[in-house]
C-alpha cells in the first residue's frame, strides 16, 4: 500500500506544524498557489508504521551479508552516526562565522584532510565533492585546468580501461574530453602495448582503479605511469577500491597525480539507500593550484576557509557550501577509532576474507575469472559454464541468493567477463558468514542442475517476485496518479 | 580489533585453506618497491568513549546561537519521527537498490517521494534526487541544452538574483562543455529581474532562462511574465524553487501560460538539519516529454511475475553504468537517505501542515519587517513582495556589526557586501517558523544596541 492510500481528507498532525494563525494575505494573489499539493494526510502513527514497514522490505548491511563488489558494503559503526549528530554539529548554519561558531567542526575537517593525505600519499586534499562521481569530475576538471594553464590545449583525449566504472567515461565527457578505451590483457592487467600505441600528444591523462575492477592489483603501474607522464599526460586514481590497499601502498607513491576517495566505501560512512556519499579529492604538486574550494586552512591555532584568494586558479566550487560535512564527520570519527594500526588491518582482513571466499567457492566447483591471481579485496567468478549447462544465468543465481538471505554480489560487471559475479565481502564479516555464503552458492548450483526453473523464477520468499523491468520502461509509471 | 570479528584461530584456518603462511603473503602481487614500509603518521586509536569526549567538546565549541541567516540553508523544525525512522539500519545501511526485489522499501519510498515532489512543483515527473540545489541547477542547465534542439547557441540566461554560489557552481560544472552563462542584471530598487529588461535579448539565441522563486534576496519574481517571455522566444524555462515556499506560491508548472520545462532546487528545508551545509539533497522535476534527458536515478512502478505491483530503477539506459560515455550525467550515488527523511517529513506535515510552516515563515518575517521601525538606521532595501527573507540596509558597516553580535550569540544575517557591493551596507535576514516573538524581540534589541554602539564609536 502506498502512503497516499492511507490518506483521508481533513486528517492533520497539528503537533508537527507550527502554532498560530498565519496570515498570508499580503502575498499578492498572482503569486499564490490555487490548490494544495497531493501530499498524504495521515497521522503520525500511520506514517511511522508505514515507513517502518517499508524499511523491513530492504536488505541492508545491518540485516544481511551484502557482498556487492566495488561498493565496499562494510559495517557502518553506530558511534559515528551518534557523534556526528550532536546538536552543535547538526544545528550549525553553513554561513555561521568560523572564528566564533565553527572552530569545532573545522578542526575535525582539517584533521581529516591531514589524515587522508597520510593514507593516500598526496600533497593536499579538498573534502568538498559530494560523491565519488563528483570527485571524479573535480579530478578530471583539474587535469584539464592544468593543461590549459600551460597553454597545452591539444590534449583532447582521456584514456580509460575497458574494465572501468561507467562513471569514468561519463565524467570524461562532462569535462569535455573524448574517451579512448584501453583493452585488458588475459591476466587482467592493462594491455601495456596497446597503451603505448595510443599515448601521445593528444593524451590528457588516464583514469585507473588499482586494484582494478577485475579484483587484481595492476602490477605494472610504474610502467603505466612512465608511459603517461612521458607523453605529457596525468594519472587519475579512482578510489573505489582503496579498501584493498590502505596502509599497504599509497596512490601517491604509485605515481598518481590526482585521486578521489569514496568515504561511503572505504571509511564506513553509510550508503543510505543510495547516498549521501562523499568523494574528497587529493592531488600531487602539479595539480595543487587547481583544487576545488573551499579547503580548510589553519593559522596560529585557528581554522578558516581557504577560498579563491588562496586558490585563484581553483576549478571552483562544486556545492552551495562545502559538501556533505555530516558524512565527513562520520569518516573522521571512524579513522580516529581505528588509528594507524586499525587502518592497516582494514586492507589485511578485507583481502583475507576475499581470498578465503574465493578459495572456498573454487573448491565448491565455481570458476574464477583469474584463478592464478591473488584476489584483492574482491574477486570475479564466472557462471558461463553453469549458464550453458543449466540455462540458469548469473541473474538467476543472484535472485536465488536473495531467497537464501544474502544480498547478491554485483552482476554483469565488469562487462568483459561473461555471466560474472563481482564479490566483495569486506573485512567486517566473520568466517561463519563467508562459509554460509559459499554453502548457499553450492546449494543453488545443485538446484540449477536439478531444477533450473527454481532459479529462473526466483526470488520466491521476498515481498515481490521477479519484477518486469521491461514493462517499467515501456509503460512508464514514475508518479502515482491515484 | 575494532569492527573486525576474526579470532586468531579463524585467521589460521583461513590462511591454511588459502595456502598462505601469513596475511602479508596475500599482498605479494604489489611490487615490493611500492610497499609502504612504516605505518602512516595517523593519531593512535581512540575508544568510542574517548572519541565521544572529543566530539562533545568540539560540538560545544560551535555552540547554538540564535540564527537569522538563511541564504540557501534554512532552519526548520524537524518532527522527531523523521530521523527516528530514517536512521533505521534498514534505510541507513542499504545501498542503491540494484536488486529491486530486496530493496522494495527504499524503492517504494522513492516512488512516493517522486510523486510528492511532482505534485508540489506541478510537474509530470521527478527524479530520485541529486546532490544539492546548486548542482541540481547545473544539471538542469545541461539537460536544457540537450533538450532544446531549436537553440544552437549553448547560451543560458542566468539572473543575478540567483544565489551567487549557485552561479559559481553552475559555471564550474558546465563550462568545460562550452556552455556560456549570460548574466541578467536586476533592479537595485526592487530586487527582482525586470521582465522588460529581457527585450534586448529577444533577437539572440539562448537555450534556457533560469527563473528563481523566491530569488536570493527573498523577493518574488514576476514568474508568469518571465516564463511567457521564454516560451515566446523558443527558450526553455528552468524554475529554481524553495520547496517550503511552494506550499504557498504557485507551482512552476502554472507559471505563465505554459509553465516551466524543468523545476529544480534545494531540498534541505524538508527534514535535513543545517549541518554546516550538508548532506542536503537536490531535486529535479520536468515535463514527461523530457524524462529521457533527465539525470540521476528514476524509480518506476511495474509488476512481478504474479502481476503484483512492485518498484524498480527505470530508464537506466540514461545512466552511466549502462550508457557510459553517452550517459545524461556521471551521477551514480545520490542523496538517498536525505530523500528518505524528506519523504517522511512531507508525510507527517501533509498539505495543511506544510502550508502552515510556509505561512508561519512568511508571517515571522513580516513581523520582523513591521518592527524594524524601532531600530534607528535600518531600512528595507526592496519594496516588493517577499517570502521569508528580506534585505536590510544599515547606516553602519555590516561586518563589524555581525562580529559583535556573534559574540552575543546572535547571527543576525548574511552580509551581501562581497556579492552585491552596489547595495552598500546590506544584510540578508531570514525568519522561519522557528523564530518566536521573543527571538524577534531579541534580534531588534541586540541589533539596535549594537548599531548605536558602533555609531558612537565612529563619532
Amino acid at each position: 500500500m502506498l502512503i497516499f492510500e492511507h490518506s483521508r481528507s481533513g486528517r492533520t498532525n497539528p503537533v508537527q506544524a507550527p502554532r498560530g494563525e498565519a496570515a498570508k494575505s499580503d502575498i499578492p494573489q498572482r503569486f499564490r498557489r490555487r490548490h494544495r499539493p497531493l501530499l498524504p494526510e495521515v497521522s503520525e502513527m500511520q506514517a511511522v508504521r508505514h515507513y517502518t514497514r517499508l524499511s523491513r522490505q530492504n536488505y541492508a548491511i545491518d540485516t544481511h551479508f551484502y557482498p556487492l563488489g566495488s561498493c565496499t558494503m562494510k559495517y557502518n559503526p553506530r558511534g559515528c552516526n551518534t557523534l556526528a549528530s550532536l546538536p552543535g554539529f547538526l544545528g550549525r548554519h553553513p554561513l555561521a562565522p568560523t572564528p566564533t561558531h565553527g572552530q569545532g567542526v573545522l578542526a575535525c575537517l582539517f584533521e581529516l584532510q591531514e589524515m587522508l593525505k597520510q593514507v593516500t600519499g598526496m600533497q593536499e586534499v579538498s573534502l568538498t565533492p559530494m560523491a565519488g562521481a563528483q570527485g571524479e569530475f573535480a579530478g578530471v576538471a583539474m587535469i584539464r585546468a592544468y593543461h590549459e594553464s600551460r597553454g597545452d590545449e591539444e590534449r583532447a583525449e582521456l584514456l580509460v580501461p575497458d574494465a572501468a566504472h561507467g562513471t569514468n567515461p561519463a565524467t570524461a565527457i562532462m569535462c569535455g574530453y573524448k574517451v579512448r578505451e584501453i583493452p585488458t590483457d588475459a591476466a587482467g592487467d592493462v594491455d601495456i602495448e596497446a597503451l603505448r600505441q595510443v599515448a601521445g600528444p593528444q593524451t590528457a591523462g588516464i583514469m585507473l582503479t588499482n586494484p582494478s575492477t577485475l579484483g587484481v592489483f595492476e602490477r605494472r603501474i610504474h610502467e603505466i605511469a612512465d608511459i603517461i607522464h612521458s607523453a605529457g599526460g596525468l594519472l587519475y586514481y579512482d578510489g573505489a577500491n582503496l579498501n584493498a590497499i590502505l596502509g599497504k601502498v599509497r596512490p601517491g607513491d604509485m605515481g598518481f597525480d590526482v585521486i578521489h576517495l569514496n568515504l561511503h566505501k572505504t571509511f564506513a560512512t553509510p550508503h543510505g539507500g543510495g547516498g549521501p556519499g562523499s568523494g574528497p579529492v587529493g592531488v600531487g604538486k602539479r595539480l595543487l593550484p587547481f583544487l576545488p574550494i573551499p579547503v580548510v586552512g589553519r593559522k596560529g591555532g585557528s581554522y578558516y576557509w581557504l577560498t579563491e584568494q588562496e586558490y585563484p586558479q581553483s576549478i571552483g566550487r562544486l556545492s552551495a557550501h562545502m559538501g556533505n560535512i555530516g558524512i565527513l564527520l562520520r569518516a573522521y570519527i571512524y579513522i580516529r577509532m581505528l588509528g594507524a594500526e586499525g587502518i592497516e588491518r582494514i586492507a589485511e582482513f578485507a583481502t583475507l576474507n576475499a581470498n578465503y571466499l574465493m578459495k572456498r567457492l573454487a573448491q565448491n566447483g565455481f570458476e574464477m575469472a583469474f584463478p592464478e591471481r591473488r584476489a584483492s579485496h574482491e574477486f570475479i567468478l564466472t557462471l558461463k559454464n553453469e549458464a550453458k549447462q543449466t540455462g540458469a544465468n548469473a541473474m538467476d543465481f543472484a535472485k536465488r541468493l536473495l531467497d537464501y538471505g544474502y544480498h547478491a554480489p554485483t552482476t554483469y560487471f565488469p562487462l568483459l567477463v561473461p555471466e560474472c559475479f563481482l564479490i566483495e565481502p569486506t573485512e567486517t564479516e566473520d568466517k561463519a558468514t563467508l562459509d554460509g555464503f559459499a554453502e548457499a552458492m553450492s546449494a543453488i548450483l545443485q538446484e540449477a542442475r536439478t531444477n533450473p526453473e527454481l532459479l529462473k523464477q526466483a526470488p520466491h520468499s521476498l515481498p515481490v517476485k521477479r519484477l518486469d523491468d521491461v514493462k517499467a520502461v515501456r509503460k512508464l509509471d514514475v508518479v502515482w496518479r491515484g | 580489533m575494532p569492527f573486525i570479528p576474526h579470532t586468531a584461530d579463524e585467521v589460521r584456518e583461513m590462511l591454511a585453506l588459502i595456502g598462505a603462511q601469513n596475511i602479508d603473503e596475500l599482498f605479494s602481487e604489489i611490487p615490493l618497491e611500492l610497499r609502504l614500509r612504516e605505518s602512516g603518521k595517523l593519531p593512535p586509536a581512540l575508544t568510542e568513549m574517548e572519541v565521544g569526549r572529543l566530539m562533545q567538546e568540539r560540538a560545544l565549541q560551535d555552540s547554538q546561537p540564535l540564527c537569522f541567516i538563511g541564504a540557501g540553508a534554512y532552519e526548520h523544525h524537524i518532527p522527531a519521527a523523521v530521523w527516528e525512522i530514517a536512521a533505521r539500519g534498514e534505510f541507513y545501511s542499504a545501498y542503491t537498490p540494484y536488486q529491486a526485489e530486496a530493496s522494495q522499501g527504499t524503492l517504494q519510498l522513492l516512488y512516493e517521494f517522486q510523486t510528492m515532489m511532482a505534485s508540489l512543483t506541478g510537474m509530470d515527473v521527478s527524479n530520485a534526487s541529486l546532490y544539492d540545489g546548486a548542482s541540481a541547477l547545473a544539471e538542469a542547465v545541461l539537460m536544457a541544452v540537450r533538450v532544446n534542439h531549436k537553440s544552437k547557441s549553448r547560451r543560458v540566461l542566468m539572473p543575478m538574483t540567483v544565489h551567487p554560489v549557485y552561479r559559481q557552481v553552475v559555471r564550474t560544472i558546465v563550462h568545460n562543455q562550452g556552455i556560456e552563462l549570460v548574466e541578467l542584471p536586476y533592479c537595485t530598487e526592487c530586487g527582482n529581474t525586470v521582465p522588460d529588461s529581457l527585450h534586448r535579448f529577444a533577437d539572440e539565441d539562448f537555450a534556457a532562462l533560469i527563473i528563481p522563486q523566491p530569488n536570493f534576496f527573498g523577493i518574488l519574481e514576476e514568474v508568469d511574465l518571465l516564463t511567457d517571455w521564454a516560451y515566446a522566444n523558443g527558450i526553455l524555462a528552468i524554475g529554481l524553487v524553495n520547496p517550503t515556499a511552494l506550499a504557498l506560491l504557485s507551482p512552476p508548472d502554472e507559471w505563465g501560460g505554459q509553465g516551466v520545462d524543468i523545476a529544480c532546487g534545494e531540498g534541505q528545508p524538508f527534514g535535513a538539519p543545517l549541518s554546516s551545509g550538508g548532506p542536503y539533497f537536490g531535486f529535479l522535476c520536468c515535463r514527461e516529454s523530457h524524462v529521457r534527458q533527465m539525470p540521476g536515478r528514476i524509480i518506476g512502478r511495474t509488476t512481478d511475475t504474479d502481476g503484483k505491483a512492485g518498484y524498480t530503477l527505470t530508464l537506466q539506459a540514461r545512466e552511466q553504468h549502462i550508457r557510459r560515455s553517452r550517459a545524461t550525467s556521471n551521477i551514480c550515488t545520490n542523496q538517498g537517505l536525505m530523500t528518505t527523511a524528506a519523504t517522511i517529513y512531507m508525510a507527517l506535515l501533509g498539505p495543511a501542515g506544510l502550508e502552515q510552516v510556509a505561512a508561519c515563515c512568511h508571517a515571522a518575517t513580516r513581523k520582523l519587517v513591521e518592527n524594524l521601525g524601532a531600530i534607528e538606521g535600518v531600512e528595507m532595501q526592496f519594496d516588493r513582495p517577499f517570502f521569508h527573507e528580506v534585505v536590510l540596509v544599515l547606516d553602519v558597516p555590516v561586518q563589524p556589526l555581525l562580529d559583535r553580535l556573534a559574540q552575543q550569540q546572535l547571527l543576525a544575517g548574511y552580509h551581501l557586501g562581497a556579492d552585491y557591493p552596489e547595495l552598500g551596507n546590506a544584510l540578508l535576514v531570514c525568519c522561519t517558523e522557528t523564530k518566536s516573538d521573543d527571538d524577534l524581540q531579541q534580534f531588534i534589541t541586540l541589533l539596535s544596541e549594537a548599531m548605536a554602539d558602533l555609531r558612537r564609536s565612529r563619532c
